[in-house]
């Protein structure tokens, strides 16, 4: 069956190209850094858990030894070709495919519908674009080498946080946090319990970066045990609310690397928390209304 | 208690600006140590996450695709686009943009955008370029902002579509409770919050292209 097999060995070439194209480059802090991606996800099944710790360790001796370098600017040419045509090849596939992969259980992992989808509009795109646009058959891969260089050691960020956030929940961090919550709140208030859950959401999704790490937690701490089961709120609209008071979170935290660090560094942006900063003001008011809009529910 | 050492840690790491990647592993490690596990184990339940969770960083193989294309000059194209629609300003742009977000989300189209996808390729320079003509020569906050735009359309259109991960997810914890919901009734709950984005973030636009008509004069 088609699943992530496909994608990891397409995402394994295309880390495997960038370190061999960095060490062509004399580029070799960059090179090692892809390579040891590659072999993450060539070989990441077959090295073991404590060989994928030692893997990440050197990843991150990598990135910290302040060897890499950025991406060097490259000037564009005149436009020419089908480009915003071309530009719609990766999203269409993903659609698509998503819709028709569906249907097809057997051949597809339907749970990796979208990602497989994603992984054949990026092949079908890359050959069509150098045959429309007569480009040098290295040509793709050199500007994403260039590109992910831009990137840089931030690229690893959101899946060194999701692990994180596995040690974190064998710790038992989140019943913690939890529990200070839950004896933060006046007794009886149904407004002061509406904002420890709602702002407890948004804090521990800062805190974690992701607003399905803190859910259970809160819902375990305040959600069930006050506002469903003393106040009489009605659980769908209790969780609903309170996931998305999260993802108020999401906006305002450098955790949720994916969402806030990453487009800074593809935006090539001065300021790291640039789009942080740009989400703040529509995030605030929003969690606010979120508070209150739970608030109106339970009473 | 002891446990939130590791969050101590993240925090002042973050604040005091060392880089995030050693401020995570310290603080895994610390948040172990503190929860009793030998280091080893804690590397190798590190490592086995790691492992696990390779599809987040999947994404970036569309890279090349997208970089070949801004060789050939796509950036300069979209450009162009804006300059045919006079009419057309930021936060127009922005607010429309917002809208097919938030739209194609709610259906569960997730990944037809995102940063890597839309924004830096075609957004962005969309959004610089209609800036640029409303007097606004600082291309870094209209940059900014495009990438804000397609995150808050993302999150405020996606827990509408009834078979998304969180709906899944918040499904699951309430059958722990004992609480069966159907998805529907969830992502019903979605909607106030949708809407209510949209008008924020419209607002910030208009107010946008409001500030820029005033400086400009």
């Amino acid at each position: 069956m088609i699943g992530l097999n496909l994608v990891y060995a397409v995402a394994g070439l295309f880390f495997a190209a960038c370190a061999l194209l960095g060490a062509v480059d004399r580029r070799w802090a960059n090179a090692l850094f892809h390579a040891l991606l590659a072999l993450s996800f060539f070989a990441g099944d077959a090295i073991g858990d404590l060989g994928n710790g030692v893997l990440v360790l050197a990843l991150v001796a990598t990135a910290t030894s302040g060897r890499m370098r950025r991406g060097e600017p490259e000037t564009a040419n005149e436009p020419h070709g089908p480009l915003l045509a071309l530009a719609l090849v990766i999203p269409a596939a993903a659609l698509g495919g998503t819709l028709l992969f569906k249907r097809l259980p057997t051949l597809v992992d339907s749970q990796q519908a979208t990602l497989v989808a994603l992984t054949l509009g990026v092949l079908v795109a890359l050959a069509l674009g150098h045959w429309r646009l007569r480009a040098p058959p290295l040509a793709g891969l050199r500007s994403g080498r260039r590109l992910i260089d831009e990137i840089g050691w931030a690229a690893i960020m959101p899946q060194l946080l999701a692990s994180l956030g596995a040690v974190f929940a064998l710790a038992g961090v989140g019943d913690v946090v939890g529990g200070l919550v839950g004896g933060a709140i006046p007794a009886g208030s149904v407004l002061g319990a509406a904002i420890a859950y709602g702002l407890g959401m948004a804090l521990f999704t800062i805190v974690m970066g992701n607003a399905f790490a803190a859910f259970p937690v809160m819902a375990a701490a305040v959600g069930m045990p006050l506002l469903v089961h003393q106040y009489g709120g009605d659980p769908a609209a209790v969780a609903a609310i309170g996931m998305l008071a999260g993802f108020c979170g999401t906006l305002l935290t450098p955790m949720a690397a994916n969402f806030n660090i990453v487009p800074a560094a593809l935006l090539e942006l001065r300021d790291r928390y640039g789009v942080i900063r740009a989400q703040a003001a529509t995030a605030l008011p929003l969690l606010l209304f979120n508070v209150l809009l739970l608030w109106w529910v339970i009473r | 208690m002891l446990v939130l050492a590791g969050v101590a840690v993240i925090a002042l790491g973050f604040l005091l600006r060392f880089n995030p990647l050693l401020v995570i592993v310290v603080a895994a490690a610390v948040t172990g140590l503190a929860a009793g596990l030998d280091p080893f184990s804690v590397l190798a339940r590190f490592g086995h996450a790691f492992n696990q969770s390779r599809y987040v960083t999947a994404i970036y193989m569309v890279l090349p695709v997208i970089g070949l294309l801004e060789r050939a000059g796509l950036q300069e194209r979209a450009r162009g686009l804006v300059g045919g629609l006079r009419g057309l300003t930021v936060g127009r742009l922005l607010a429309g943009y917002l809208l097919f977000r938030q739209l194609s989300a709610a259906l569960g189209l997730n990944a037809v955008a995102g940063p890597a996808q839309t924004v830096r390729p075609l957004v962005a320079p969309m959004a610089e370029a209609a800036a640029a003509r409303q007097g606004e020569q600082d291309g870094e906050p209209i940059r900014a902002l495009a990438a804000a735009t397609d995150n808050i359309g993302l999150f405020f259109g996606e827990d509408i579509f009834i078979a998304i991960g969180s709906i899944l997810l918040m499904r699951g914890v309430l059958e722990g409770y004992g609480v069966r919901v159907e998805p529907f009734q969830l992502s019903v709950w979605a909607i106030p919050t949708a809407l209510v984005a949209f008008l924020v973030h419209g607002a910030r636009l208009w107010w946008l292209d409001r500030r820029l008509k005033r400086r400009a004069r």
